[in-house]
């Protein structure tokens, strides 16, 4: 018999390591295997039992649950029976692309992984002519999951077309926004494909290095990553001739240290040259110069985790995902204060109010919705007025909201949202790499005038002196950092107002 | 009863933090990795330690003090025993995050940036941990710990003391 318990460091965080000891101990001749997590993170720690081919799965397993279990020999009469893993309603609705082997294999093994089409994708690019790749990503629609959605395929032109003598990919892994963590669970359920996924972009590009900056939060990554790369390197994926292809790519792992705006990726260049995380201006464009002064793809992990799949079954197939310009799916992440949080991949065109009621089941305290922010802690706040917007770049846009890197968090009726909205100030001026004006002082002017309107100072004088501050750094910041502290902050007033203590008619 | 046991921090001793620096100095960016490695080490970055650094990669020591005043992780003191890493971000707010806040404040005597007395425990406030379907979140350590209530984290702590 095997047993999978996910090593997901969210599944840790609820107790899936004393879990796996406890399975452990009573049934020492079952194989136990420590995969990554589905994403369903109400029913974590989640055991799954493989008996005759079928995965059965168990939600919620605590170390005391374990006898019981036993006793009932893991069977339907027990009370944490989920029935056919992949049966189970909340993956079953999903479309899963780019976590299609997330949750089911052992994150580490080689064979696992091959068994489930790894380098599928990468053996086809290894026939192919670099044009060819990049044609293919082109086609496929795949637009950068970080957040800014600037189509992929073009970006890698732009590196395709420059000559030089060394360009690089760099997988930027400083997944900073609150309410997101597919980067996270990617590394650590499934860290081949952020690899292949690199691998192919080199042979597109012509990068023959890649860095992937990795956040200091994220040790349980760290570890999954060091340990893929090596079985890489040892296993002729990586450095010299691929698969005696004649084709090399190295891949080295940086860490950042704790620093939000590393996220940008500018900023994220400038740590990796071993400097202060100080935004770069653009242009020029990374892509054209970029790591050490050279042409460099700078991809989200989630981007180029997607290249594999893309490669492996054909741009079209992609592309019969989504609607619109927003193709292929997104890595919804349901978090804050929702039922059923967790990681749903959907394509393209959910409602909003379906994630958050549907899916999400609601809040997890059972009081009423008031209040979500999606896209990140530069995120626009939106009320329930707003949720009949369709998830799809067009639809967020047009709202001035934003899909940003999936991140969907829900607060509800308690939420005080003048302080959330002083909180963006202060969290945008402890991040700011201070390189320009408006985002240094203005986001510290920001949370000082929102506490004077929270403390019944003038209210509508500083009402309006705060709007004007929020239209400075809208149009005087030099990155999307300054440029979009302001939405969470002018969306918190216009929707919110009676909770800065002012009246509905005066916003 | 857990698997997780708790990696410590060396006392500073130059002769390591030399020979990391020596064995990163040819990397492409050098200075970051060597700063990390220190950090994994030895929990900070000896301030004494920065003529040394500037010397070995040709850079000012403005500039390598520059960098290293830049990255919250790198404290020029040496941390607790463990650094409790206390999420404050807006999903973690979304489930008690701030009442958490309070509270870890309280039962540790300390502000976030401060060490307790007895050296055990520094307090940092970090912005995610991309545990937001948790929420909250703590880390200790390098030990994730999810729907960290005011009571599960005094169990967190006790049990976490008990092991050390």
């Amino acid at each position: 018999m095997k047993i999978y318990i996910p090593k997901d460091a969210a599944a840790l965080s609820l107790g899936a390591d004393e879990t796996a000891e406890a399975l452990a101990a009573a049934v020492p001749e079952a194989e136990i295997v420590r995969n990554g997590s589905y994403g369903l993170f109400w029913l974590e720690p989640m055991v799954e039992i493989e008996k005759d081919g079928r995965r059965i799965a168990f939600g919620s397993v605590m170390p005391e649950d374990v006898p019981s279990l036993i006793e009932s020999g893991f069977g339907a009469a027990h009370p944490l029976y989920l029935g056919k893993t992949a049966d189970i309603p909340a993956l079953k609705m999903q479309n899963r692309l780019t976590f299609a082997r997330c949750g089911v294999i052992d994150p580490l093994s080689l064979e696992d992984y091959t068994a489930y089409g790894g380098f599928d994708g990468l053996k086809k690019a290894l026939e192919m002519p670099p044009q060819k790749i990049v044609d293919e990503v082109k086609e496929s629609g795949l637009r950068g999951r970080g957040g800014a959605a600037f189509p992929t395929g073009i970006k890698w032109q732009t590196v395709l077309d420059c000559a030089a003598d060394q360009k690089y990919i760099v997988c930027n892994a400083d997944e900073g926004d609150s309410g997101t963590f597919a980067d996270r669970m990617i590394m650590e359920g499934d860290p081949f494909t952020v690899i292949e996924g690199m691998i192919i972009a080199g042979l597109a590009v012509g990068a023959t290095m890649g860095y992937i900056y990795l956040r200091s939060e994220y040790p349980h990554a760290r570890d999954t990553l060091r340990a893929a790369i090596k079985t890489a390197y040892e296993s002729g994926y990586l450095g010299d001739n691929i698969q005696g292809s004649g084709k090399s790519f190295d891949l080295e792992l940086r860490m950042g240290a704790g620093s939000y705006i590393c996220g940008e990726e500018t900023a994220l260049l400038e740590s990796l040259e071993g400097k202060r995380g100080m935004i770069r201006y653009k242009p020029p464009l990374p892509a054209i110069k970029g790591l050490f002064g050279k042409p460099t793809v700078v991809n989200n992990v989630i981007s180029l985790a997607t290249i594999p799949v893309i490669l492996e079954k054909g741009a079209a197939h992609h592309a019969a995902f989504g609607e619109g310009k927003s193709r292929g799916t997104l890595t919804v992440q349901l978090a804050g204060n929702v039922k059923y949080p967790g990681l749903y991949e959907l394509a393209f065109g959910q409602p909003l109010r379906d994630l958050i009621y549907e899916i999400g089941g609601g809040t997890a305290t059972g009081r009423p919705f008031r209040a979500v922010q999606c896209g990140g802690p530069l995120g626009p706040f939106l009320s329930e007025r707003q949720l009949d917007l369709a998830v799809t770049y067009e639809d967020f846009a047009e709202q001035s909201a934003m899909v940003g890197h999936g991140g969907v968090v829900v607060f509800d009726d308690t939420v005080d949202m003048a302080q959330m909205a002083r909180f963006s100030m202060e969290f945008g001026a402890e991040e700011s790499c201070g390189k320009c004006t408006p985002c240094r002082i203005g986001t510290v002017r920001g949370y000082e005038t929102i506490d004077k309107i929270i403390r019944g100072e003038n209210r509508a004088a500083n009402k309006a002196l705060l709007e004007e501050l929020c239209d400075t750094l809208i149009h005087g910041s030099l990155c999307a950092h300054g440029e979009l502290i302001p939405y969470p902050v002018l969306s918190a007033l216009r929707e919110f107002p009676e909770d800065f203590g002012l009246d509905r008619q005066a916003a | 009863m857990t698997a997780q046991t708790e990696k410590r921090f060396k006392p500073w001793d130059d002769e390591t933090a030399q020979q990391i620096a020596a064995d990163n100095r040819d990397r492409p960016g050098a200075l970051m990795p060597i700063l990390t490695e220190l950090l994994e080490d030895f929990g900070y970055i000896n301030p004494e330690f920065v003529p040394h650094l500037a010397d070995l990669l040709n850079l000012s020591r403005a500039e390598v003090h520059g960098v290293i005043s830049f990255y919250h992780d790198f404290r020029t003191t040496p941390p607790g025993e463990t650094v409790v890493k206390l999420c404050r971000a807006e999903a973690c707010q979304a489930m008690g995050g701030a009442k958490l806040a309070e509270h870890a404040k309280q039962m540790l005597g300390v502000d976030f940036h401060g060490t307790t007395a007895d050296g055990r425990y520094s307090l940092e406030q970090v912005f995610c941990l991309g545990n937001c379907a948790c929420a909250p979140a703590v880390m200790l350590g390098e030990t994730l710990y999810g729907r960290v209530t005011p009571e599960r984290f005094d169990t967190v702590l006790k049990k976490h003391k008990g092991a050390a």
